[in-house]
């Protein structure tokens, strides 16, 4: 079991480890392989986007990795520990924050509800941290609003200041923005951006958009179609410093979307082949039967 | 206005209390109207006096037994038995409901005992109230636990089914464990329908006092009402009917009234809300 302040990675290990992970969904005479063999890392402090096709088990995947699904085979380590169920050093950031928000409590109970399960932090503490990850997301005066009094926008933020108040050592984030409008989607993702380099946090963003995961990434995990394996790694090696207008418009930034285009395309080409990874050569083929464990 | 929370981020807009002034006067005409209309049938000798007599009467009878103490008494009795039926119906009907959700497979096995049990009209079970507590309380509480039970249960299972699966999710991912996720999570989503449920049940419950006491005779207005019929006093009987009548409407405007209140979050009480 990790410990609940936990010492950050050291040297060689990885904050988070997802190794051979296989999730078959079973029942009612079907068999589901949502997800078939996945395996990559996050290091600590790094912002990774996770961008596959639709319908290629990322949530599944996300489930899994925040220990709220038990995968078929594979495990995920935190820290070196294996996940069995929901860490201590996680938050997660779900899509539909209307469902994930509680309506019956006010924006600040909202945030301070997951707090009052750590029985170390006093009742100041609580309040403390409330505060800080308010105004961190620029809602310190929806404190006592509810969340079904604040636009959609404002609820996935007060969902973040909830993630934030946590003090997580990783950040899972699903689809956080899908629901948003795009002007807000653009503010909100300037929002992570920023709280990831301020608090230090390791963030697992998950998304279906090929422009939110090069602008926010610094490394991109390209998945397959289902059975999902990982198609690519990508690395980000654009500025820091990133802003909605210079970013988007910077040569390297389109050819990175470009390519992490083309892979999801050539993931959906491989549908039902063997999963290529690095190069989609001879993708056509190989026989969809003979598909025997693949490692790159 | 006063009851509902206003914040400086958007305003709710208060509804669900649509009737205006002018629907509760065309209510109070129309109750004038029942009045004129219970005075001037038996005066006009189109039904006897002798069983309904005029409302002018039966209004003088109502102060009678309003300056009576065995009224006060009667009255306290009945909402004694209906309010401590309603307390344990409420209570067992709850915890039965979250035992049952959280329980595995402990839904699917009762599910069919329920639904047995759950027609059964309680005021079958007078003989047997009868012969375990003869005219006592007790008695009526049988026959108003027994039908406000269920009342609850049900709405307790109905509503546990709500749960929404994100809602869940959340809460097991920031570490809450079983007893908090009932307690922040199952009990709020379940209250809309814990409340409905409860409003129900109080209605029922008062109907089982009554009928208990008019048909058992424990003490209360529904053995005042039996002793008013079998000596002749008709216009003491409708007083003490009406009586029943009121504590009724009292009761529903009391139970919505906190409905409201505890339910100010919920989209049936806070109206249309943009978002």
């Amino acid at each position: 079991m990790s410990k609940e302040s936990g010492v950050k990675a050291g040297k060689g290990q990885h904050m988070l480890d997802v190794r051979g992970l296989r999730k078959v969904y079973e029942g009612h005479g079907r068999h589901v392989e949502a997800v078939r063999d996945l395996t990559f890392s996050l290091d600590a402090g790094e912002l990774v986007c996770l961008v596959g096709p639709s319908g290629c088990g990322k949530t599944t995947l996300l489930k899994c990795i925040a220990g709220l699904l038990e995968p078929t085979s594979g495990e995920v380590l935190l820290q070196g520990d294996r996940i069995t169920g929901p860490p201590p050093g996680m938050a997660v950031v779900f899509q539909e924050y209307g469902r994930s928000l509680f309506p019956w409590l006010r924006v600040r109970d909202n945030v301070e509800l997951p707090l009052r399960q750590k029985k170390h932090l006093t009742k100041a503490r609580r309040r403390e941290l409330v505060e800080h990850a308010l105004h961190a997301v620029g809602l310190e005066d929806a404190a006592g609003a509810y969340p079904w009094q604040l636009s959609g926008g404002m609820q996935q933020r007060v969902a973040i200041a909830r993630a934030v108040a946590y003090e997580p050592e990783v950040l899972l984030m699903d689809e956080p923005f899908a629901a948003v409008d795009a002007q807000t989607r653009a503010d909100l993702e300037d929002l992570i951006r920023r709280l990831w380099q301020e608090l230090g946090v390791t963030v697992l963003f998950v998304t279906h958009d090929i422009d939110e995961a090069v602008y926010l990434g610094e490394r991109v995990v390209i998945l397959s179609s289902s059975p999902t394996v990982v198609q690519e790694q990508l690395t980000i090696d654009l500025p820091a410093e990133r802003d909605q207008l210079h970013t988007r418009a910077d040569p390297r930034f389109t050819e990175l979307r470009t390519r992490v285009y083309e892979q999801i395309q050539a993931a959906k080409r491989a549908t039902g082949a063997l999963p290529l990874q690095k190069t989609d050569t001879d993708a056509d083929t190989v026989p969809p039967a003979a598909a025997p464990g693949h490692k790159a | 206005m006063t009851e509902t929370p206003v914040t400086s981020v958007k305003t709710a807009v208060p509804g669900a209390r649509r009737p205006g002034p002018g629907n509760a006067l065309l209510g109070l005409a129309g109750l004038g109207g029942f009045l004129a209309l219970a005075e001037a049938v038996p005066r006009l000798g189109l039904v006897s006096p002798d069983y309904l007599p005029p409302a002018s009467t039966i209004a003088v009878a109502l102060v009678g037994e309003m300056s009576d103490a065995a009224f006060w008494t009667a009255l306290g009795d009945t909402l004694t038995g209906w309010a401590l039926g309603l307390l344990i119906a409420t209570v067992a009907g709850v915890a039965t409901g979250v035992l049952i959700t959280v329980v595995p497979y402990l839904r699917e096995a009762t599910a069919s005992t329920v639904e047995f049990l759950r027609p059964i009209p309680s005021v079958a079970l007078i003989p047997l109230a009868v012969l375990l507590f003869g005219t006592d309380l007790r008695s009526t509480l049988l026959l108003v636990v027994y039908a406000a039970f269920w009342q609850v249960l049900v709405q307790v299972l109905y509503g546990v089914q709500d749960l929404d699966p994100v809602a869940e999710e959340t809460a097991r991912s920031y570490g809450l464990g079983t007893w908090a996720r009932i307690r922040h999570v199952l009990w709020p989503t379940a209250l809309p329908y814990v409340m409905t449920g409860v409003r129900l049940a109080a209605a029922v419950a008062l109907v089982l006092a009554i009928t208990a006491e008019l048909i058992i005779g424990t003490p209360g207005l529904g053995s005042r009402i039996a002793v008013a019929q079998t000596s002749h006093a008709v216009p003491d009987m409708y007083a003490l009917v009406a009586v029943t009548g009121l504590i009724g409407v009292l009761i529903n405007l009391g139970a919505r009234a906190v409905e409201r209140r505890s339910l100010a979050w919920h989209q049936s009480v806070r109206g249309e809300v943009t978002t």
